[in-house]
């Protein structure tokens, strides 16, 4: 360490570490990595004074610190609660938390539309995930969802209030990116909205960011809809000499074609460093860009599909792997289908399958 | 007759205005502070064992204690008058008639605290008494009590009157300064809590009405003299604001060693319940405390007596007991239907809540739906249980108490009238038109005549 | 066009005057109060922008605080507006009676105008007046232990003033 650095000792799930003081529960946990850290919808590491809202961090504190070992009384948001000295937290290993988190996605959840068969944002919305995570498969709720007035942010931004949870996000990210938010929470409890109050469209340069900062399907990028579910696409890395913003994004291609691009985002899926308006939604050809090479896609992720990062033949053959031994087909596919025909080398099809690649390749043949 | 440190001039003629005020011996406790080290008087206060008379009955003192003394950061000092819990307006009596003893409370405190620059937050639809309130600091100011150098003594202090605008969250200490600096009325995560970084991010005491007017008998009396009226950690006086079905809704203010009994029966008090019907049940500290069925109400589940006070009415915790809470005693009668109530109060909640966090955004709305399902007889036995693990999944995790204030009511409510709520289901014709009406535990106890 | 007179900004720079220097922001709660006394009983968009440029606040800031609380009308309403409380204390004691009488009086529901312009419905949550119910607010005043008679009085109250 070039500088001494005072460390507090904090204790997660039975997992000790050593974190700078001012550090928060949350931030530790991410330190710490895997299982033990808590799911995050409103907090957002780059925008000051985010988190805390949407109560899905929440955490047992079984022991405040060495000085005061008393156990905090409640649950408490790791995002914005700081770590002290000899504090013991629990989170997957508390079935207090899990009653609690459950509770919290059947919040989140409740008046959510569930339209991710129509909603850009499956695939890669954190919303779905927690509800893979935690949910349940039926709802308790039996009353009619809550619905908005639809209003229009302009050519570049989509936004369905429907799917919005409230993380504030957005309205974070146009303070601190642009120079003059138009866009707010109206109204307030149940019926609290995104919007402009006037139609407004919205179009300050970097508003753009407020599409990846969404966790959900709420604010979706205009120029992408319905053009394509994310995972058929293949993120790229790719940077351009942008004089407004880093220019490094990625690229989410089809083919040759550029569907979409973003910023960059980290595990937590936070974006890396912000891009303007220009990059986003201007620069749309292969061409504009210097590409760099495959996104590192979370093997967990459904984007991961179709995705090669790496690729590597396995040296290993199937009967090598046996030990000698070749596999007894029960049934040969090709006998009984013509589907598979064993013709068709797959690996030469650009791009994942569809019917028309596969018609073609048979008429070939 | 009980002691009477707040409102024993309540009803002297003219005491709205400054020289009647004077005359009755006001603003003695601003000549004698002012002589006092401020740290003095936040001792005195210490001694006084004065808790916070907003609901959460936190000790005064040691919130005063708890700010902050950064060098050349001003302090303020908030008096939240945002009474907007339902059962309460007991402030709003004190600041209608007695609005010089607020007056006198705040110079005093102020000067304990150091705050310059002095904020009364009075919700929005008490329109009529900002003008009560300003013009008596008016009078205080022409008569040296205020403003520059009050008394000689180099002490400056200005205050001033902030309206709100309809939103009972803004009786939430962070709301309300938020209220304060403009904004929406969103609580704040804490920590910080405002005494570190409150308003305009400087040291902040908030603190309730009834609260700082009790600062003047404690500094006319002495903390000491204070503690020994009321009953162990109950010390001094406490305002109740009654109202429902008694014969005598109003401002009491009382010593917290009267029972309960007493206080609905007796014609000091209550007077009994209205037009010669029977007591059903009483939420006893404002809507967000837990409602308890007569028996449980009248005596501890222990079978003392249940008296007027903080440690009295909590006895037995949430099983059986409730909350002295703000002082808002709401009485319900044997036509009164549990369900409707509950639903009455569950619609509030979801009408208040900010909408910040999810359970308190998502969880009152849902509650406010299912009771009016039961309510208007197209329940569910399950619906009941539901109800219960919806209200289990707000309490506790919300940014704010006001999850807890919205969840509580309809665990009491469930807890000692289920089988109330299991009537609706069952009845669900019957229901619409009459009532469940006692209890069978109900009103055990003899009724005085 | 929305411009409040000489002797209103006057109140208007007493406001801001209660806050310290750069927290004018604060004056934002009773000016909005001021701006609907003086423009016809409601918030119109050009009345909020108005009350933004007078603290030099962009016009969202506005509008989410004016969206947030109950008291700011953001549509026109009636010259009289009945908020009639309807939380437990006030039903214990017959609110939803008296809600019933004004509905079948007038002839409007909850939320409505009446066709003359002369009253609006509304139902408003505790407005602490418990001991006093039923009651209901009319501009700055409470009416309060309302009954049919005394409703009858009030619209007739009205009526005459006009």
């Amino acid at each position: 360490m070039a500088e001494a650095v005072k460390t507090v000792k904090v204790t997660i799930d039975n997992i000790t570490v050593d974190v700078p003081v001012g550090t928060t529960i949350l931030q530790a946990a991410r330190m710490i990595g895997g299982d033990v850290v808590p799911p995050a919808m409103c907090y957002y590491s780059k925008l000051q004074g985010s988190g805390g809202k949407c109560r899905t961090c929440l955490v047992e504190v079984s022991k405040g610190s060495e000085a005061d070992p008393r156990p905090m009384p409640k649950l408490v948001a790791s995002c914005r609660t700081g770590v002290m000295d000899g504090m013991e937290v629990k989170n997957m290993t508390s079935p207090k938390v899990e009653d609690a988190r459950n509770g919290v996605v059947e919040f989140l959840l409740l008046n959510h539309p569930l339209d991710c068969p129509v909603c850009d944002q499956a695939g890669e919305c954190h919303l779905q995930d927690l509800g893979y995570q935690h949910g349940k498969q039926g709802t308790r709720y039996e009353f009619k969802r809550r619905t908005f007035e639809k209003h229009d942010l302009g050519p570049y931004i989509q936004l369905h209030m429907t799917r919005c949870i409230l993380c504030y996000r957005c309205v974070f990210t146009a303070d601190q990116l642009t120079d003059k938010r138009s866009h707010g929470i109206l109204s307030r409890g149940d019926h609290a909205e995104i919007a402009t109050y006037i139609e407004k469209s919205l179009d300050n340069n970097f508003i753009g960011n407020v599409i990846d900062v969404c966790p959900v399907g709420a604010l979706t990028d205009k120029t992408f809809r319905f053009k394509n579910r994310v995972w058929f696409t293949k993120p790229v890395n790719a940077h351009r000499e942008c004089k407004c913003c880093s220019g490094k994004v990625t690229l989410w291609q089809r083919g040759e074609e550029v569907l979409r691009v973003t910023a960059r985002k980290d595990q937590w899926g936070e974006v890396e460093e912000w891009i303007c308006n220009e990059c986003r939604f201007e620069k749309k050809k292969t061409t504009d860009w210097t590409i760099e090479g495959p996104t590192h896609v979370s093997r967990h992720s459904v984007i991961s599909q179709g995705h090669y990062e790496n690729t590597i033949k396995p040296k290993e053959t199937f009967t090598a792997v046996h030990g000698g031994r070749n596999p007894q087909l029960l049934m040969d596919i090709h006998s009984v289908s013509e589907v598979n025909d064993p013709s068709i080398d797959l690996s030469q099809i650009n791009g994942p399958a569809t019917s028309d690649v596969y018609n073609h390749s048979t008429k070939q043949a | 007759m009980a002691t009477k440190l707040l409102l024993a001039k309540a009803h002297v003629e003219g005491i709205r205005h400054f020289e009647v005020y004077r005359r009755e011996g006001g603003y003695a406790a601003v000549e004698k502070a002012l002589k006092m080290e401020p740290a003095a008087i936040v001792e005195e206060v210490k001694k006084s064992g004065l808790r916070g008379r907003g609901g959460a009955g936190f000790p005064a003192g040691m919130k005063w204690s708890f700010l902050a003394k950064p060098e050349g950061v001003p302090r303020y000092l908030v008096c939240n008058a945002d009474e907007s819990e339902p059962g309460t307006f007991k402030d709003r009596y004190l600041m209608e008639f007695l609005p010089h003893l607020l007056i006198e409370g705040l110079v005093v405190s102020s000067f304990a605290l150091g705050s310059n620059r002095t904020y009364i937050y009075i919700r929005g639809e008490y329109a009529w008494i900002v003008g009560i309130l300003e013009q008596a600091i008016a009078e205080a100011k022409q008569n040296g009590f205020l403003g520059k150098n009050i008394l000689g003594s180099g002490f400056d202090c200005e205050i001033y009157v902030q309206r709100g605008a309809g939103a009972y969250i803004c009786g939430e200490e962070t709301a309300l300064i938020e209220s304060l600096e403009g904004k929406r009325g969103n609580p704040r995560i804490k920590p910080p809590f405002p005494a570190i970084k409150g308003l305009w991010d400087c040291p902040t005491v908030v603190n309730n009405v009834e609260t700082l007017a009790a600062v003047v008998p404690i500094m006319n009396m002495g903390g000491e003299e204070y503690a020994k009226i009321g009953v162990g950690r109950s010390t001094g006086t406490k305002l109740i604001s009654a109202c429902g079905n008694i014969n005598k809704p109003g401002v009491y203010e009382i010593d917290m060693t009267i029972s309960v009994e007493e206080f609905i029966y007796s014609d000091e008090y209550c007077g009994g319940i209205a037009n010669g019907k029977k007591l059903k049940a009483c939420i006893p500290g404002g809507s967000s405390v837990p409602i308890l069925p007569a028996n449980l109400l009248l005596t501890t589940a222990k079978g003392e007596p249940r008296l007027m006070n903080y440690e009295s009415l909590a006895d037995g915790g949430f099983a059986t007991g409730s909350m002295l809470g703000s002082g808002g005693f709401i009485v319900l009668d044997e036509d009164q239907c549990i369900v409707k109530n509950t639903l009455t109060l569950a619609r509030f909640y979801r009408h208040e809540s900010c909408g910040q966090c999810s359970p308190c955004r998502e969880g009152t709305g849902w509650m406010e739906k299912i009771l009016g399902k039961i309510e208007s007889g197209k329940g569910a036995i399950s619906d009941i249980d539901l109800l219960w693990d919806i209200q289990r999944k707000i309490e506790g995790n919300t940014i704010c108490p006001l999850g807890d204030a919205a969840a509580w009511p309809v665990a009491a409510a469930i807890r000692h009238f289920r089988d109330e709520f299991e009537w609706h289901v069952n009845n669900p014709e019957l229901c619409q038109t009459q009532n469940f009406g006692l209890a069978h535990y109900a009103d055990p106890i003899h009724v005085p005549a | 066009m929305v411009k409040f007179s000489e002797d209103k900004l006057k109140e208007v720079q007493s406001m801001i005057d209660r806050y310290p220097e750069g927290k004018q922001k604060s004056a934002l709660i009773p000016l909005l109060h001021l701006a609907q006394e003086e423009f016809g009983g409601w918030l119109s968009a050009e009345t909020m922008d108005y009350v933004g440029s007078l603290l030099g606040i962009e016009p969202i800031e506005v509008y989410e605080v004016a969206t947030f609380y109950s008291m700011y009308n953001l549509q026109p309403v009636g010259k009289h507006v009945f908020e009639v409380c309807h939380t437990g204390p006030c039903m214990l004691k017959g609110s939803d009676d008296i809600i019933g009488y004004i509905k079948s009086t007038l002839g409007i529901k909850v939320g409505e105008t009446t066709a003359d312009g002369m009253f609006t419905l509304k139902t408003v949550e505790c407005l602490g007046a418990c001991g006093y119910a039923p009651m209901m607010q009319m501009g700055i005043d409470y009416r309060e232990h309302l009954t049919e008679t005394k409703v009858d009085e009030i619209i007739a109250a009205c009526r005459n003033k006009q």
